[in-house]
This record gives C-alpha cells, sequence and structure tokens, in this order.
C-alpha cells in the first residue's frame, strides 16, 4: 500500500520537472523583448544593458532555466515587473478569492448534480431522466462566459439584484461579500454540475442493476432503503473521484469565470499578466496552476486506491 | 472499460454511418452540425451584407426587417457576422482536432503497441502536457507565440493531442494481445504492416467518439480566447470576439450577447450530442 | 537416414512475473513430428502445452534448446520462410480472424504476402480453399461476424493452409465449440491430412478428442512431457500414473472398466517447483524416491514409449489386456456417426 503511494508519487517527479520546463519554455518564446517592453523603444542603450544584466537575460537558454529552477525550488518565483511585488505573495493573495469561489461553485454543484442524478438513476427512463439528461446535456455545451454574461444581463442590469462585478473580502462584509459570490459561484458551478449529474446518474444505473441489488430486494428491503443504504455508498466511488477531477478543472474554468466577473482570483491574474506582458507572473501563474493540478488529481487517485476494497485487496 | 470497449468496438454491425443517422441523439446532433456547415459554407454569400463593412448611419440597431440579428456598436450586420463566425469556429475546431489526430493517433497507437521504454517515455511527455488545464495551457500558447488564427489552431490542437494519444493508446493495448493480431504476425506479415491494417481500423470508433467530443470542446476554448482577445484577432469576427464587443452594451444592445452565444451553444450541443450518440452505439447496454 | 519434419530437444521457456520470479512454462521439452501424421500434445491447462505451441511457431524466443525444421534451425530461417512451412489455428473462433477483414482478404492476403500467386488466381484459389474447408465460395464478401463459431474455425484453418504450409500447430482448435461441431471440425483436420499430408500438431486438453486422430501423443505436465507414445499404445497401456488419471477422467461407460484413482490437488507452483517429480504430490503410485533428486527423465519404456516415471515398467506389468466389449465415449460415437453420414452421401457443412 505505502509502495503504491510512494510509487505514484516518484512517478510524479519527471511530470513536474517536464511541467517546470515547458512553463519556463513557453514563456521565453515570447515574440520582443521584455527589457523593450519595459523602458520603450527609444530607450538609452546603457540602461537597456543593464537592465538586461540584472535579468541575465543574455545567457543561454539553459543556463537561466537552471537558475530559475533553483529559484522556484527555494519558493521564490521572481517578481512583477509591472509592481515589483514578490510574485509568490502575488499568487498567494489571490489564491483566496479563487478557493473561496472555487468551494461555492463546487457546493452549488454538488447539491445540484448529486440528487439531481440519483433521481434520474431510480426513475431510468421517465420524463424526469429525460430532463435530467437533456439539462445536463445543455449545461455541458454551455459556454461558460456566455452563461455569465447572460447571469449579469439578466440578474445584474435588467433586474439590478446582484452586483456584476467584483470582489468583497468575507470577514469584512459578509452579505456583500455573498452577494458578489452568487453569480460567479452559479456560473462555474454551472458547468460542474452537468458533468457531475451525468456521472452521478450513470454511476448509480450500474449500481442498480448489480446482482447484489437485486439480493437486497429479493431480501425484502424496503426500496427506499435499498436506494440509499447499499447503491448510494457503491456509487459515490466513482462520483468521488469525479469531484476530485473537478477541483483540478476548477482551476480551468476559473480563468473564465474571474475574468467575466473581474474575480481578483488566481485566474485574472494570470490573463491581466499575459496582457500587461508580466511574464514572470504569468509564469509563476502557470507553474502554480498546473502543480496544483497535478498534486490535486494525485490526490483523488490515491483516495480512490485506498478506499476501493477491491483495488486494496488486488495489491 | 478497455477489454470489453475493445471487443464491442471490433463489432462492425452497420456501416457507420447507418449508425449515426438511426441513434436518434446523434441524428439530432449531425442535423445541427449540417445546418452550421451550411451556414458557414453558403451563408456568408447569401447575406447582403458584408461582415466587416461598417454602417455608421445603423448602429447598435435592434433586430428588425432590415437586419435580423440587429447591427453591432460599428453598424456591422450581426448576422453576416454570425455566418462568417461560423467558419471561423468550424476552420479552428476542425483543424485543431485533425492536427491532434495526425500526431496523436500514430503516437498513441506506436506506444500502446509496442510497450516499454517508448510507451514509458511517450506518456511522460502526454502526462506533461495533461498536467496543465486546457484552457491554461491553450491560453500559455497564445500569450508565448502572439494572439493570431492560427496559433489558435495550434495552441488548441496541443491541448486535444495528448488526450486522444491516450485513447489511441488504450486501445492499441486492448488490440494487441488478440489472436488475430498474432496470427497476423504467424502469417508472417512485419509489424508495421499490422499496426496499420489491423490495428488500426480496429481502434478507430472510440477514437471518433473522442475526437466528436474534442471539436466541441476546442470550439468552445477558440471562442474562449477570442474572447480575452488573444484568439481570433478582429476585425475577423469570431463568435468569441463578437461577444468580447458585446460586454461594453449590455445594457443597451443585449441582442449582441445573445446571439454569437447562442450560436456556440447550438454548435457545440450539436457535437456533444453526436459523441454521446456515438458512444452509446458503442457501449453495450443492458 | 531422412531427418523428421520437426524435431525439437531441450526446449525451455520461463516468464518473468511480479515479485522477481520466474514461472517456467516449459521445461527440458523435446518434440518429433514426421510428414503427414499427427502428434497430439495433451495436458491439463497450465501445463505449457500452449506455450510449446508458440515456441514452435517462433512466437517468441525459446530460453534454451533448438528446434529444427527438416534439420535447419528454425532460428537461421528467414521469417518469411518459416512462416510459409508452419501455421497455426487458434483456439478463440471469435478473437482469431480480424473483425474488419472480409474473408476474401483473410485469405488472399497471406497468399500475396508469400508471392503464390497474384491477384487474380488468388481468388480463385480462395475459393478452392474454402471448398476444401466445407464452405461455399459465395461467402467469401462476407464478414466472419457474420459465421458461426464452426464456420470461423473453418475459415481459420482455410487461412492456416493458403501458404501451403507443412506443419500447422492447432492450439486447442475445438475446446471453443459447440461438442456437436468439434467433431466436424476435427474430421475436417484429418480429411486434410489425408489429402495434402499437413502434419498437425494438435494441443488439447481433452485426451479422448485426440484417440482417433493422432498418430502419437504427448502428455505434458506442469511443463515436461511425461509420456510419450503411439496413440494405440498410449490409450491402451499408460505408464505414467497421470496419464492413466487423465484417461479415468475421460468419460466412459465401460463394462467392466479397470478402477483409476481420480486426481486431487493442483499442479506445482511454476514459480516455485519442488525436487523430484512434478506430479509426487498427486500421484497415487508416490513413492519416497519420487521426491528427491531432479525430475525423472523421459525414458524408454517399450520399443518407442516414453515415460517419465521412475516406476514405468512396474506400471506396465500392471496393465490389464483390455475388454473388448466396452461401449464408446460420446465423444467415439459422434464421430462414427458423422463418418458413416459423410460417406454416405456428399455433402456440404453448414
Amino acid at each position: 500500500m505505502i509502495r503504491t503511494i510512494l510509487g505514484r508519487i516518484v512517478a510524479l517527479i519527471p511530470v513536474l520537472f517536464g511541467l517546470c520546463v515547458l512553463s519556463f519554455t513557453l514563456l521565453s518564446m515570447v515574440p520582443g523583448d521584455p527589457v523593450t517592453a519595459m523602458l520603450g523603444l527609444e530607450a538609452d542603450p546603457t540602461a537597456i544593458a543593464a537592465l538586461r544584466a540584472k535579468y541575465a537575460l543574455d545567457d543561454p537558454l539553459v543556463v537561466r532555466f537552471f537558475a530559475w529552477f533553483g529559484h522556484v525550488l527555494l519558493g521564490d518565483l521572481g517578481r512583477s515587473i509591472q509592481t515589483g511585488r514578490p510574485v509568490t505573495a502575488m499568487i498567494g493573495s489571490a489564491l483566496v478569492p479563487t478557493l473561496q469561489l472555487g468551494a461555492a461553485a463546487m457546493v452549488v454543484s454538488l447539491l445540484v448534480a448529486i440528487p439531481a442524478g440519483i433521481i434520474a438513476a431510480v426513475r431510468r427512463n421517465s420524463a424526469a431522466d429525460l430532463a435530467v439528461s437533456l439539462l445536463a446535456l445543455c449545461g455541458l455545451s454551455l459556454p461558460s462566459f456566455w452563461l455569465g454574461i447572460l447571469l449579469i444581463l439578466g440578474l445584474s442590469i435588467s433586474l439590478p439584484l446582484l452586483p456584476s462585478s467584483g470582489y468583497v473580502p468575507f470577514l469584512s462584509d459578509p452579505d456583500a461579500a455573498f452577494a458578489h459570490l452568487v453569480l460567479p459561484a452559479l456560473t462555474l458551478g454551472t458547468a460542474m454540475a452537468a458533468a457531475t449529474m451525468r456521472m452521478t446518474r450513470a454511476a448509480m444505473i450500474e449500481v442498480l442493476s448489480a446482482d447484489y441489488i437485486r439480493t437486497a430486494k429479493a431480501k425484502g428491503l424496503p426500496a427506499r432503503r435499498v436506494v440509499w443504504h447499499h447503491a448510494l455508498s457503491n456509487a459515490m466511488l466513482p462520483v468521488m473521484t469525479l469531484v476530485g477531477l473537478q477541483f483540478g478543472q476548477l482551476l480551468g474554468g476559473v480563468v473564465i469565470t474571474e475574468t467575466v466577473f473581474s474575480w481578483p482570483g488566481i485566474g485574472k491574474l494570470t490573463v491581466d499578466a499575459i496582457f500587461a506582458r508580466d511574464y514572470p507572473v504569468v509564469q509563476g501563474a502557470i507553474l502554480v496552476t498546473a502543480t496544483l493540478f497535478v498534486l490535486i488529481n494525485l490526490a483523488t487517485d490515491l483516495l480512490y486506491t485506498v478506499l476501493d476494497p477491491r483495488l486494496r485487496s488486488a495489491r | 472499460m478497455s477489454s470489453a470497449l475493445a471487443r464491442v468496438a471490433l463489432r462492425p454491425e452497420r456501416s457507420a454511418w447507418w449508425r449515426l443517422l438511426t441513434e436518434p441523439r446523434s441524428a439530432l446532433g449531425v442535423l445541427i452540425a449540417v445546418v452550421v456547415l451550411l451556414a458557414a459554407l453558403f451563408g456568408p454569400m447569401l447575406s447582403s451584407y458584408t461582415p466587416e463593412s461598417p454602417d455608421f448611419l445603423a448602429t447598435l440597431a435592434p433586430p428588425s426587417g432590415m437586419h435580423w440579428l440587429g447591427t453591432d456598436d460599428l453598424g456591422r450586420d450581426v448576422l453576416a457576422r454570425i455566418l462568417y463566425g461560423a467558419r471561423v469556429s468550424l476552420l479552428v475546431g476542425l483543424s485543431s482536432v485533425g492536427a491532434a489526430l495526425l500526431l496523436g493517433l500514430p503516437i498513441g497507437l506506436v506506444s500502446g503497441y509496442a510497450g516499454g521504454w517508448t510507451d514509458s517515455v511517450l506518456m511522460r511527455c502526454m502526462d506533461v502536457l495533461l498536467a496543465f488545464p486546457g484552457i491554461l495551457l491553450a491560453l500559455g500558447i497564445t500569450a508565448a507565440l502572439g494572439a493570431s488564427l492560427s496559433n489558435t489552431i495550434l495552441a488548441i490542437a496541443v491541448v486535444n493531442l495528448p488526450v486522444l494519444a491516450r485513447v489511441a493508446r488504450g486501445q492499441a493495448l486492448a488490440v494487441r494481445g488478440l489472436d488475430f493480431v498474432t496470427a497476423e504476425r504467424a502469417l508472417g506479415f512485419k509489424e508495421a504492416t499490422i499496426l496499420w491494417r489491423c490495428v488500426l481500423p480496429n481502434t478507430l470508433s472510440p477514437i471518433l467518439v473522442q475526437a466528436s467530443v474534442l471539436l466541441a470542446s476546442s470550439i468552445i476554448t477558440e471562442a474562449y480566447l477570442s474572447f480575452l482577445g488573444l484568439g481570433v484577432q478582429p476585425p475577423i469576427p469570431s463568435w468569441g470576439n463578437m461577444l468580447h464587443d458585446a460586454v461594453g452594451f449590455l445594457d443597451q444592445a443585449a441582442w449582441l450577447a445573445w446571439f454569437p452565444g447562442a450560436a456556440i451553444f447550438l454548435t457545440v450541443l450539436a457535437f456533444n450530442l453526436l459523441g454521446d450518440g456515438l458512444r452509446d452505439r458503442l457501449d453495450p447496454r443492458d | 537416414m531422412k531427418p523428421p519434419l520437426l524435431w525439437a530437444e531441450g526446449l525451455r521457456r520461463s516468464f518473468a512475473v511480479s515479485g522477481g520470479r520466474r514461472l517456467v512454462a516449459v521445461d527440458d521439452v523435446a518434440v518429433r513430428l514426421d510428414r503427414g501424421r499427427t502428434l497430439a500434445v495433451v495436458g491439463e491447462s497450465g501445463c505449457g502445452k500452449s506455450t510449446l505451441g508458440r515456441l514452435l511457431l517462433r512466437l517468441y524466443p525459446a530460453d534454451a534448446g533448438r528446434i529444427l525444421l527438416d534439420g535447419v534451425d528454425i532460428e537461421t530461417m528467414p521469417n518469411l520462410a518459416l512462416r510459409r512451412r508452419i501455421q497455426v489455428v487458434f483456439q478463440d473462433p471469435f478473437g482469431s480472424l480480424d473483425p474488419r477483414q472480409r474473408i476474401r482478404d483473410v485469405l488472399t492476403r497471406p497468399m500475396r504476402l508469400h508471392g503464390l500467386c497474384d491477384g487474380s488466381a488468388a481468388l480463385a484459389r480462395a475459393a478452392a480453399l474454402m471448398e476444401r474447408v466445407g464452405l461455399s465460395p459465395d461467402l467469401l464478401g462476407r464478414l466472419p461476424h457474420e459465421f458461426s463459431g464452426g464456420q470461423r474455425q473453418r475459415i481459420a484453418i482455410a487461412r492456416a493452409l493458403s501458404v501451403e504450409p507443412d506443419i500447422i500447430v492447432c492450439d486447442e482448435p475445438v475446446s471453443a465449440l459447440d461438442v456437436s461441431v468439434q467433431a466436424q471440425v476435427v474430421n475436417l483436420l484429418q480429411d486434410l491430412q489425408r489429402d495434402t499430408g499437413v502434419a498437425l500438431l494438435f494441443i488439447s486438453h481433452d485426451l479422448a478428442l485426440v484417440r482417433h486422430l493422432a498418430h502419437d501423443v504427448a502428455v505434458m505436465y506442469a511443463g515436461r512431457i511425461v509420456e510419450a507414445a503411439p496413440a494405440a499404445r498410449l490409450f491402451a497401456n499408460p505408464t505414467h500414473p497421470y496419464t492413466r488419471a487423465l484417461l479415468a477422467a475421460a468419460p466412459r461407460t465401460e463394462v467392466g472398466a479397470r478402477q483409476h484413482v481420480p486426481l486431487t490437488g493442483e499442479p506445482p507452483d511454476p514459480t516455485a517447483i519442488p525436487p523430484g517429480c512434478r506430479f509426487a504430490n498427486r500421484c497415487p503410485e508416490v513413492r519416497p524416491v519420487c521426491r528427491e533428486g531432479l525430475h525423472p527423465a523421459l525414458l524408454s519404456v517399450l520399443a518407442d514409449q516414453f515415460s517419465a516415471c521412475l516406476f514405468a515398467s512396474d506400471l506396465a506389468a500392471l496393465i490389464q489386456p483390455e475388454r473388448t466389449d466396452t461401449v464408446a465415449s460420446p465423444t467415439e460415437t459422434r464421430i462414427a456417426v458423422y463418418r458413416r453420414a459423410r460417406d454416405a452421401s456428399a455433402g456440404v457443412a453448414p
């Protein structure tokens, strides 16, 4: 057991290293000179040279990579070109709103998706099932930024109920914070809900048609108890896996939602930095996001292995 | 899943086209996709307006007899832009999935069939790509290379590549141990011939399903990149950058947000329906 | 003296399994097959007979030993040359044909690969092959899933015949078929051997099935051959306790059948083989010396009958002559009935 866990972690190391290589390479491919971007084309050549020396821009690529990598391992992601602040600090403070949004979206998604998926599975091939399947398909096909715009249109402009952008820290004003959270959470939660709905339905159907459920029913257990006790606990395993994976997908979806609602999370940070050509920030943000993604997937994977009794004994 | 899938994928009961058209979901998907395709191919020619010619006398006009879907802030006809945008979306979608197939299929097949070191190395590379959430990777690539139509296609192709490679690999793994592959070897055929003539045709079905789903996600990703301003650049009309323009006028001209978004939604829905229908055809149901 | 068609000796093949251990599938096996004859290799599942078949087909290399085809080491033969001479029919009729290839391609592609004929003649030859295995040439345009299990095995046999091999390795070709169809396919193989002179290496777990088909029988247990003899001799006069146990297990209704002790227990773990005779822990005749030293060698008991039991000659002495009023097993009855029907009319198989 410990061996499998360690094995998985060790297998990740080349991937994480590859991540770093890719992040670094991508951003060093950027056409144009960051120094000229900062100082302008007409700047004094000495100033340009000094700045280039400061950022060691003239060293060969491999040397620059390992210099950067060394810093990364020590937790130093450099400094923002725009603001001069350490990138780690910027990312750190951006993670808080992102996590809030993510958690809220998860709650929305689970509250809607799991009951809907269960109902659809239990009443298979009924009108309810059809409705849920259709709804899920539409949710998957809906571009989330469009949904966000429509929500703003409907609940912020036509009916001025909720603010359309911005963020208020929870601790300073809970009511306003909540109001600002609603639309973004709904937007992000919908896409996640669609996928979770389908997965829950599929998992429940598979479990319900399994032989041991028929046995339980034949034993005379009341249907409700069969559903709630036996079927649910077994179906929850793949659903949990999906939820875990969705934590990872969150990191992608969050980029879209934060830009639409001007939510100061890591997604907006990344996009703003791209436009500002603030490459250390872009590099750092992409690296952190991808690493989190990998780690969350690993954690989900391991959790699944630990919890699935069949997989456990197979080792 | 893979061995069951392999067994079923190996059942060419009817031709693929017949399968597509008889399953209600994929039939609907095909219908919508065909409509979109026709609109993209012929629409711009039929419209009396061009997508790029401004008309400053008719800016922000709501839908009317003159302009069926209204005009935008520069007086451009929204319908014409939507029809043209269909071309862009389909172009980006098909090219990015096509390119990913061209590269990902061989990588996955060889990796799964050969196994060993080849498999490990290739899949590690794919894992690195998969370690990024798709949109982030596409963002990163367009940020690095600059925003343009071709770079958008490239970026999305890179995102799609490892997904297709993984599916191809899974299928190759499932098929390579089957007796008919061994039989071909025993008959004297070379490994390359076996891969091309035996393994590949028997792995296409799940790959088709995945490609269909990826088509849907590629169109959304392109729309999002263009929405941000990092994808297809104006004046080329893309449904995404139309939405970008619409945001500034939400209170005045809501139709500018409705129509491009609906277009994206319907097109993506079509390909998701197609993918779903195809997948149902392949999965054994009780 | 002419070398035999197929001669192998000292064959050994092992596989690495998890935990760094090795699974010995085939250990010091020798095989001899002459032109136009059938050698049956019989044993329970896991005894290594399939691995042996694949070794002979050079589908994987042997760890030790050599295989000679007409006196030539197959390791030195170019791939196509080898494949032309020795072919295979697999067990699973539903997995051994490419579901996406039409039958005419299944049959003509090997012919073209080996340069046996060109495009137009190939189709005619494919039609002839179909007829030879009892199927109509009209079916050449069909796909495998349109045929029954028995028909697919016929197609597989036709495919093997398409390159005109000297040997066909049949790896449990009828085990996955209905009992009623088994007899038909076995008879087909016999007819083909009679007509084309092809030698057959027939791998099976069913001793009763090979009784009428094989000229010679080799019995395998735990990776080794424990008895080898001409078929008639083996069935009348088994000199290894395992062979006798297999015969006892074969369904027979006999009047006055001899008493055989049924087998219990499991074969030894192939990754941890105990010393001495591998059959020792299940052998009804086991003595202490059986568990010591190396596995007994395959030694001649009678003229061309070999046994790996230390007490083979004692067993031979115990054999009673078989009674003549035995009732045939169901398989034998079926084969006989089919033969009569087939000889009575020239019908084509369904």
